[in-house]
């Protein structure tokens, strides 16, 4: 008396094939799950048995045994319910084995019986058409979701609909391809924000180049609000880059029913008091981090000098390679994370300074300290640093600035113009390099940062070639030297 | 002679001695006291000793009323240096950004025009002083607090030794003294006495500087001070200076005068027009990047290239977003 269903299990992002086999015999009446399954899976004892009943379905009165196989790999989350209860109910007789054998299934159950959304559907969908199952049983509300990995859902509202389906009595009520999506809401406008034309300009030369932004200054003067602004001037993702957010969204539990796909890129802002695993992912099952939920988009640490100092330097590794790899007893699982960084900071702890208002109440040892907490390694990382000063009144009165769809289609422009191939440097704009680096203080990082952003500017410009003037402009959002330790 | 005796006594009693005290502790001391082998452990150390006795001392601080026993020397200049003419460039340790731009101008224009300039390598002016006459190429000399062998403030120690590879870090306490608090305003005598002149950069109204300057005119020596904003408590001792009669300072040539020295001509600097629409508005007052491109009708790609012109050709300076032309 033995059945078998398919599900999957994820390690991180990637889905591992699992096969659940339940196995009645007789003896004395009981209940085991083996196959290091955690807590939450293990509950599902309780949750499957009440579940079955429910569907007024009748529970065996054996010796059950489940194994999630392969049994050393750990499984974890309640999505696991599901195809327990069904190969409980196949083994039983009360559902046709073979049905069973082409059809993936993942659901948490309810007591009453209906099935619930788990995270991580897409990546499970996707596991499954690679297997070659052709069709997997799922929440209804996870159908869309699964429907995006090219597979056909078969969505279940409650575990009876499930069996009927099984047994061919039935066809659940199909899921119907809305037409299109819900209108996304519409994202935060350039034009909210008065003054600050310089920070305006490098916010828009880090769009068209992916640079990473770095806005220091006193509170007040639009940092935030700028940087919340930067995932509307860049191009919308490609439906591949969608898919790609949509996996890790899903498997962070974050997408919203009513709209499966992430289609407008992420802008995540963590709190400054977030640990090193809410950044980069962890746990014992790991688990995506910010830094992964911002993939493709936009991170935005506010008051970045009061992150603890773990946390910024454990950026360090994303912002070079892309990805996150959180190396655990059971595995590995690698996170992709390539996100744009845009950081905001006073200019000291008091946050007096650059405001011609206040005077810096800073003791030299704190300014030190504060110094001390940005390593010129996790510096080196912003290609445009920009410092914005507390604004005059008369330049917030000014006409309302531009609005982001104009720099939205320069950027797209730029970005083009920049993939077609570098451009090539002309004799005054290295002239002009080899001079900054003997006159400023720039670091052979410094160096190469100027470069690109130089590079970034010429496309802007839809100029050919690298000018002087180009390389001047990158040199001006250099980072300052009241930043470093000089 | 005693006078490293002295020196050793100071630093291993930890007190602060000028001429040898009477009484047995001391004859004792320098009783045992291997100089010799001293010497020679300092010069291990790339220290060398100069004496107040010796011919080389320079004579400006001997002439003080309690000139040190000697000074512990290091960097690669020879002690000569001590002898040539040299202004005193003193200040506040948190500076705003105008008094961190002024010490480095007049550290630069002042090295290049040949003086020395010296400084107490504390954090603030004393730091931008210093890296005004080393980027001018000219040699500059720091006056420590402590032990001839110690670095303070720590954040300094790469200037300190920039300073050493041209110019020379001195100090009456020999190595391994510590710093400490009363032992500052005892080094301030020691740069006042090597100068012959002493500029105020900026200072509270109870500054160590003023401590500095105090002790210059009661050797009689020159004292300039460079006038502040009167609304700014940082300016508050400079500005005091100043209702007292010390002589204001506008620009270097005022204390280049004293000495007979012109400035050294500035580089002739071709800049775009752009630049110098941008420059003409600087001179007015100190503004930020937005303010600029208001004034110039420069966008702000335009202005950016334009304002690192300036910074390239060393006629204006950043700090916190604020560019001034200097």
């Amino acid at each position: 008396m033995l059945a078998r269903t398919v599900t999957h299990a994820l390690v991180g992002l990637e889905a591992r094939r699992v096969e659940v086999e339940a196995h009645l015999q007789r003896g004395v009446p009981g209940f085991a799950i083996v196959g290091l399954a955690d807590r939450a899976c293990q509950e599902a004892k309780e949750r499957v048995r009440s579940g079955i009943a429910s569907a007024e379905l009748e529970w065996p009165v054996r010796r059950i045994t489940v194994n999630l196989a392969p049994a050393g790999l750990r499984k974890e989350g309640s999505g696991f319910d599901l195809p327990i209860a069904l190969s409980i109910l196949a083994a039983s007789g009360q559902l046709p084995r073979e049905r069973l054998a082409d059809h993936a299934a993942v659901g948490e159950l309810a007591l009453d019986g209906r099935l619930r959304p788990v995270g991580g559907v897409l990546a499970l969908a996707e596991a499954a058409r690679q297997a070659g199952l052709p069709r997997i049983l799922c929440a209804a509300r996870s159908a869309p979701e699964a429907a995006l990995a090219g597979i056909d859902p078969v969505p279940v509202r409650h575990l009876a609909e499930a069996a009927a389906y099984l047994r061919g009595e039935g066809e659940p009520e199909p899921y119907v391809e809305r037409n299109g999506h819900p209108p996304e809401p519409p994202s935060l406008d350039l034009a909210d924000v008065r003054g600050q034309e310089r920070a305006r300009r490098a916010l828009e030369i880090a769009a068209a180049g992916g640079h990473n932004l770095l806005l220091a200054g006193p509170p007040g003067t639009g940092k935030t609000m700028l940087a919340r602004r930067l995932p509307g001037i860049l191009p919308s993702l490609t439906p591949a880059e969608a898919l790609e957010v949509t996996r890790i969204h899903s498997v962070a539990g974050l997408l919203a029913a009513d709209r499966p796909l992430v289609t407008s890129r992420p802008l995540r802002s963590p709190h400054y008091s977030s640990s090193v695993a809410a950044i980069v992912g962890g746990g014992s099952g790991p688990k995506p981090g910010e830094v992964s939920l911002a993939h493709r988009g936009v991170l935005v640490l506010d008051e970045f000098a009061e992150f603890q100092r773990s946390a910024l330097e454990a950026l360090r590794q994303p912002l070079e390679d892309g990805v996150v790899s959180i190396a655990r007893a059971g595995g590995r699982a690698i996170f992709p994370a390539r996100f744009q960084l845009v950081a905001a900071m006073n200019l000291c702890p008091c946050g007096a300074r650059g405001d011609p208002a206040a005077e810096c109440s800073c003791s030299p040892q704190r300014l030190a300290s504060f110094r001390d907490k940005l390593s010129r390694a996790l510096l080196d990382r912003f290609d445009l640093v920009v410092a914005m000063p507390r604004p005059r009144a008369a330049e917030l009165a000014a006409a309302a600035a531009e609005p982001s769809e104009p720099v939205r289609g320069r950027v797209a422009a730029a970005r083009e113009r920049i993939e077609a191939g570098r451009p090539k440097w002309s004799k005054e704009a290295t002239e002009l390099l080899d001079r900054a680096v003997e006159r400023l203080p720039l670091s052979g990082r410094g160096r190469a940062r100027a470069r690109r952003v130089a590079e970034t500017i010429a496309a802007l410009a839809a100029e050919p070639g690298v000018g002087a003037e180009h390389l001047a402009e990158a040199l001006a959002y250099r980072s300052p030297t009241e930043l470093g330790t000089a | 002679m005693t006078e490293l005796a002295l020196a050793a006594f100071a630093a291993e009693r930890d007190v602060h001695v000028i001429r040898a005290p009477h009484g047995r502790v001391f004859a004792m001391f320098a009783r045992r006291f291997d100089e010799a082998g001293y010497l020679a452990r300092l010069q291990r150390g790339g220290v060398r000793w100069l004496a107040r006795s010796d011919d080389d001392f320079p004579p400006l601080l001997r002439a003080i009323h309690d000139p040190p026993a000697g000074l512990f020397v290091r960097g690669a200049a020879e002690v000569e240096l001590l002898r040539r003419p040299a202004v005193a460039v003193v200040g506040a340790r948190s500076c705003s950004p105008y008094g961190a731009q002024v010490a480095r101008m007049l550290g630069r224009e002042l090295a290049a025009a040949g003086l020395v300039v010296v400084s107490g390598l504390a954090r603030g002016v004393d730091g931008e002083a210093h890296r005004g006459a080393l980027e001018s190429g000219g040699p500059t000399v720091a006056v420590l607090g402590c032990g001839i062998d110690r670095d303070y403030p720590a954040a300094h120690g790469e200037l300190a030794s920039r300073i050493r590879a041209t110019g020379l870090a001195v100090s009456e306490y020999a190595p391994g003294v510590e710093p400490a608090p009363w032992r500052f305003p005892a080094r301030n005598r020691i740069i006042a006495g090597l100068s012959a002149a002493t500029v105020v950069v900026e200072a509270r109204e109870r500054s160590g500087a003023l401590i500095t300057v105090d002790l210059a005119l009661e050797e009689g020596r020159e004292v300039f001070a460079v006038p502040g904003e009167i609304t700014s408590a940082l300016s508050r001792g400079a500005n005091d200076l100043l209702r007292l009669g010390a002589t204001p300072l506008t620009s270097s040539d005022d204390v280049l005068e004293l000495f007979g020295l012109e400035q050294a001509p500035a580089e002739a600097v071709e800049l775009g027009p752009a630049a110098d629409a941008v420059l003409a508005r600087l001179r007015d007052a100190p503004a930020s990047a937005d303010e600029l491109a208001r004034a110039t009708g420069l966008d702000a790609g335009a202005l950016a290239s334009a304002l690192t012109e300036l910074e390239l050709a060393g006629i204006a300076v950043a700090s916190g977003g604020v560019y001034r032309a200097g």
